[in-house]
């Protein structure tokens, strides 16, 4: 299989969406001739005009709100918000707007959208270009959230949520864009969302992670299987509805489960994680489930402060040795 | 204000009691929710359009299928006009399963497609911008349906109307926004909220037209709309009217009002559009009284049968709590 980065994997996705049905079309800051503001949409500009690629005034509100009128009448938009850290602009109209819109109509309606939300840290961005608001769509009912980490799932999950009847937030990871390329299929494929991937297996430990986060846990699950310990590695891919089923299956077979993730710690994905595994896996566990997660606090400017929030191959190795000493 | 010419955009006798019987129904819809919620019978999210029919009615009258209408939570009539049963609106606010959002809301917090109807959140000018994206689908498909949006003055504060107005003017969009200036936004008078008399001066700043007018006049503001209407069908871009009003009650029906004067309620009062438009349809002998007393029977025995219909509808199942998120 020919290789590609994970940028390009999600203007592959968009392209040959928008090819495949007429009703696709982008809209966004700079999303026109300017390609974006890292280049995803460069070139569907030229290939599709500018009734498809629409150049927005800097409205994060409206370029969602719009995006939700359009699939009122059939549309399948995806938004770009250009930095994730700009979703909080948009934020009504995606927790109250899109969310509840199925909710309220008594399912006569649907609001196929797609919003990209370039998201996370680890490129020097500082407080307003670094942010992972990824908690809180998960806490909205009616909304599917997803954050590919591979280039495969980069494409592959993008397709099926352009092709979603619902409101889907694709966090794409910044960090992950130009970092090396991987394996994507040039033909129709999709990932379907809510299906958790097993990166690795083993029958030690569970970690459980998603989006760049993916690429220090690997690392870290590299360096336990020379000390011995064999941790099943799972990259959720989707965080709503995320695939209990995989964590599940996985804590029954190791009991021990760690989650990681470059969100703060507060009420992120790994708190609700934990919770489900108290609930219902209670009897399979032979240690408390641990987080490796961002401090509670904000993503700084400066190399030294970022590096000593983000988790990485040696704060999640740490994790797994505590965990695979119960 | 602007003298709107009542004879640009004809309309036949049979059409003027159309508008007549609209805004009969629609006070007297209002009228009756306002008894059912004293009454105990209706809960809450009652917000009466009492005193605004003629927006409604001026702005709704001959509107196509096609076109869309994104109207405010005092909006109940264009709900109706655009093709809803009364009984099914009435369901609506007693939270029945035959209601629109099958109970979920009360409000007008829902829509209907297929009839071009979208109904907002409680969050104020949030409609906007998807009304605008409605109107970018028209254009996209260079039909020329347009979509009319509604908000109040209040909700011309709220940063979302920024944001759609500027977007529909520089796409240059088949759409009209309605403002429907009662004056209030709950509590606080305009001249609290806004720093210009008129919200219709707003419009200049995204490129296109606004004008004020007298929002209690059917016949202005159907003439207002018509013109604005066929502007957009021709490809002329939006049009921001603003329909100086007052609504009768307070924001909602638990609110009392004590804001304002007696005396103030009673001058808006005396400038009560159906009066107005019944004693101008008079004039015309369009109107007689045998007519009057026709359409009043006819209303009532629309609205009995509505609340009759909703009284004796199911209540929604309790696992419909869950249902219905995702698609």
């Amino acid at each position: 299989m020919r290789e590609i980065s994970y940028l390009e994997a999600i203007r592959e996705a968009l392209a040959e969406e928008m090819r495949r049905d007429a009703k696709v079309f982008v809209l966004g800051e700079d999303v026109g001739a300017y390609g974006g503001a890292f280049g995803v949409t460069q070139g569907l500009f030229e290939e599709f005009g500018e009734l498809r690629v629409i150049d927005t005034p800097i409205s994060e509100s409206a370029i969602v709100g719009a995006a939700i009128g359009a699939s009122l009448r059939g549309y399948r938009p995806v938004a770009e918000m250009q930095f994730g850290d700009f979703i909080s602009c948009a934020f009504d109209q995606i927790v109250n707007q899109a969310a509840t819109l199925r909710f309220r109509y008594g399912g006569r309606a649907a609001v196929p959208i797609v919003v990209r939300a370039p998201s996370g840290g680890n490129v020097g961005g500082g407080l307003y270009h670094s942010q992972n608001p990824e908690a809180w769509f998960v806490h909205r009912p009616g909304l599917k959230v997803v954050a590919p980490s591979t280039p495969y799932d980069a494409k592959g999950l993008l397709k099926a949520a352009i092709r979603d009847d619902n409101p889907v937030v694709y966090f794409e990871h910044k960090y992950l864009y130009r970092r090396g390329k991987g394996p994507v299929p040039e033909g129709d494929e999709t990932v379907p969302i809510g299906v958790a991937a097993t990166r690795r297996e083993g029958a030690d430990a569970t970690l459980v992670s998603y989006g760049a986060m993916m690429l220090p846990s690997l690392e870290a699950a590299d360096r336990l299987s020379k000390e011995g310990v064999e941790v099943d590695v799972i990259d959720l891919r989707t965080l709503a509805p995320w695939d209990r089923d995989a964590v599940f299956r996985s804590v029954e077979k190791t009991s021990r489960a760690l989650i990681v993730h470059e969100d703060v710690r507060a009420l992120g994905i790994g708190a609700e994680i934990s919770a489900a595994l108290m609930e219902e896996k209670f009897d399979s566990l032979d240690a408390p489930v641990l987080r490796v997660t961002y401090p509670d606090t904000h993503p700084p400017f400066s190399h030294v402060l970022e590096h000593a929030n983000l988790p990485n191959a040696d704060t999640i190795a740490e994790a797994l040795r505590r965990l695979a000493a119960y | 204000m602007p003298t709107i010419k009542r004879t640009k955009f004809k309309l036949s006798a049979e059409q003027l009691l159309e508008m007549f019987y609209w805004l009969k129904l629609i006070r007297a819809f209002d009228e009756r929710l306002s008894i059912l919620v004293r009454q105990g019978k209706v809960r809450s999210g009652v917000y009466t359009g009492i005193g605004q029919e003629a927006i409604i009615v001026g702005t709704g009258y001959g509107l196509r299928r096609e076109d869309f209408i994104c109207p405010l939570h005092r909006d109940l009539g264009a709900f109706l006009m655009k093709g809803v049963e009364a009984g099914v609106m009435m369901s609506q606010m007693f939270g029945k399963a035959t209601g629109l959002s099958k109970g979920r809301d009360s409000a007008l917090h829902s829509g209907v497609t297929e009839l071009g109807i979208f109904g907002n959140t409680s969050m104020l000018g949030s409609n906007l911008p998807v009304a605008v994206g409605l109107a970018l689908t028209f254009k996209m498909e260079q039909t020329d349906h347009v979509v009319v949006a509604y908000f109040g003055e209040g909700a011309s504060n709220v940063g979302d109307f920024h944001e759609a107005l500027n977007m529909a003017g520089v796409l240059h969009l088949p759409i009209l926004f309605i403002c429907e200036n009662n004056q209030y936004a709950y509590s606080v008078p305009v001249e609290k909220s806004m720093a210009i008399d008129d919200v219709a001066d707003r419009a200049e700043s995204y490129g296109f037209d606004g004008v004020a007018i007298n929002g209690n006049d059917v016949l202005a503001v159907y003439q207002a709309t018509q013109g604005a209407l066929a502007r957009a069908r021709d490809g002329g871009g939006p049009t921001l009217i603003e329909c100086k009003t007052y609504r009768w009650h307070g924001h909602s029906e638990h609110d009392k009002a004590f804001y304002r004067t007696d005396e103030e309620l009673a001058m808006w009062k005396s400038r009560d559009p159906i009066p107005t438009f019944t004693t101008y349809l008079k004039g015309l002998h369009a109107l007689g009284d045998e007519q009057i007393k026709e359409i009043e029977t006819r209303v009532a025995t629309t609205i009995d049968k509505a609340v009759e219909l909703a009284m004796n509808a199911p209540d929604p199942e309790p696992a419909d709590a869950v249902t219905d998120l995702y698609a």
